[in-house]
């Protein structure tokens, strides 16, 4: 075959990595504020329930401290890498899928449930372990397949408005839509404090909040799906800094 | 579980007003949302909140469905003598919070 196949790095991108802007700068002085301030910002909330978990043991367990330490050291730089694949599993985890992983089979205890709050404080406490660090996600390997996925799925269109992902995030990112500007849709500040949501939520929930908007069936939680679109995103985002806990409108 | 963060300066001039600020986790739920099924979601808002610098009451807010979920709270206290604020607030459904932080004052 002689087609190009072009290598995971030099994939074309269709917004340059030079362009690409995080969701924060669209958004009012007012959200900008609340977001810098980590006492303002809500999200510290649930970093603070997170950090918690993480220190205490429950009962006939060992706490994530046991094994992995002091969080600022053993975590920094983790949210970068991840959706990530995960040779154990055969497959790739984000960041909330290896945490369950990490209790079910280390921990003995049962799985977190998505969205829960207790599931969001880990996942941002551990996040927020590399807030300012660029995004690196790898699609080297066998995370390969994933990422293509991914990227089919932004690329297709969806739902009765017939919109993928591309043609508001790639195209006309910068314009209004309604009282919203939109941005160009990084995940980089998940978990985000929504405002709309009143409440901290996972990247997830946001893909499926686009999902209901342009009116097409919402993938599961943890379903393969939205954890291809996951890391699909986290490769397009390459090289922003992490912001969890971020606040969006 | 935390349910609480609360900012108060490492210290403070005796005689001069220094800044609170508390965050409390609280869905602050109005009464008037539904659920997926069309249920209606029952009212639970923290009624009263009150804190009290020394025993002393020195700060209260009657809260109303008006205000949004996880309030966040900024006052002034005037400064006396070293000793905690003790902040309590109790919602609908009779859930009791308490936080508290230590005052010094130079």
């Amino acid at each position: 075959m002689l087609a190009v196949a072009p290598t995971a790095l030099t994939q074309p991108r269709a917004l340059p990595l030079d362009s690409l802007r995080s969701g924060i700068t669209f958004s009012g002085a007012d959200i900008r504020a609340m977001q810098a301030d980590d006492f303002a910002n809500p999200g510290f909330l649930w970093v603070d329930r997170g950090e918690k978990l993480w220190r205490d043991a429950p009962a006939g367990s060992q706490s994530c401290a046991t094994c992995h330490g002091d969080a600022p050291k053993s975590m920094r730089g983790v949210a970068t890498r991840y959706p990530a694949y995960q040779d154990s599993a055969a497959g790739v985890f984000d960041l909330e899928a290896r945490i369950n992983d990490c209790r079910v089979r280390r921990q003995n205890l049962p799985a977190l449930a998505r969205e829960s709050d207790d599931l969001l404080g880990l996942t941002t406490f551990v996040a927020t372990q590399s807030r300012g660090m660029p995004m690196q996600g790898s699609i080297a390997g066998p995370a390969r397949a994933s990422w293509e996925r991914g990227r089919d799925f932004y690329y297709a269109r969806h739902g009765q408005m017939n919109l993928s992902c591309a043609q508001c995030h790639d195209v006309n990112w910068g314009k209004r839509l309604y009282t919203e500007t939109m941005s160009q849709g990084h995940g980089t500040a998940f978990p985000a404090y929504k405002l709309e949501w009143q409440s901290l939520g996972s990247l997830q929930r946001r893909i499926r909040a686009c999902m209901y908007g342009i009116r097409a069936a919402m993938p599961g939680y943890g379903t393969p799906e939205l954890t291809d679109v996951e890391l699909y995103l986290a490769w397009r985002a390459q090289g922003l800094p992490v912001e969890a806990p971020g606040v969006r409108r | 579980m935390a349910d609480a963060r609360v900012n108060v300066p490492a210290e403070c001039r005796r005689g001069e007003p220094f800044e609170v600020r508390i965050s409390i986790r609280h869905a602050m739920e109005t009464g008037y949302r539904t659920d997926a099924i069309g249920k209606t979601i029952p009212r639970n808002v923290i009624q009263r909140f009150t804190c009290r610098y020394n025993a002393v009451p020195v700060f209260a807010v009657r809260m109303s469905p008006g205000i949004a979920a996880n309030p966040y709270l900024r006052f002034f206290v005037t400064a006396l003598e070293s000793g905690s604020l003790e902040f309590e607030w109790v919602d609908d459904d009779g859930v009791r919070g308490t936080a508290q932080a230590a005052i010094k004052v130079v």
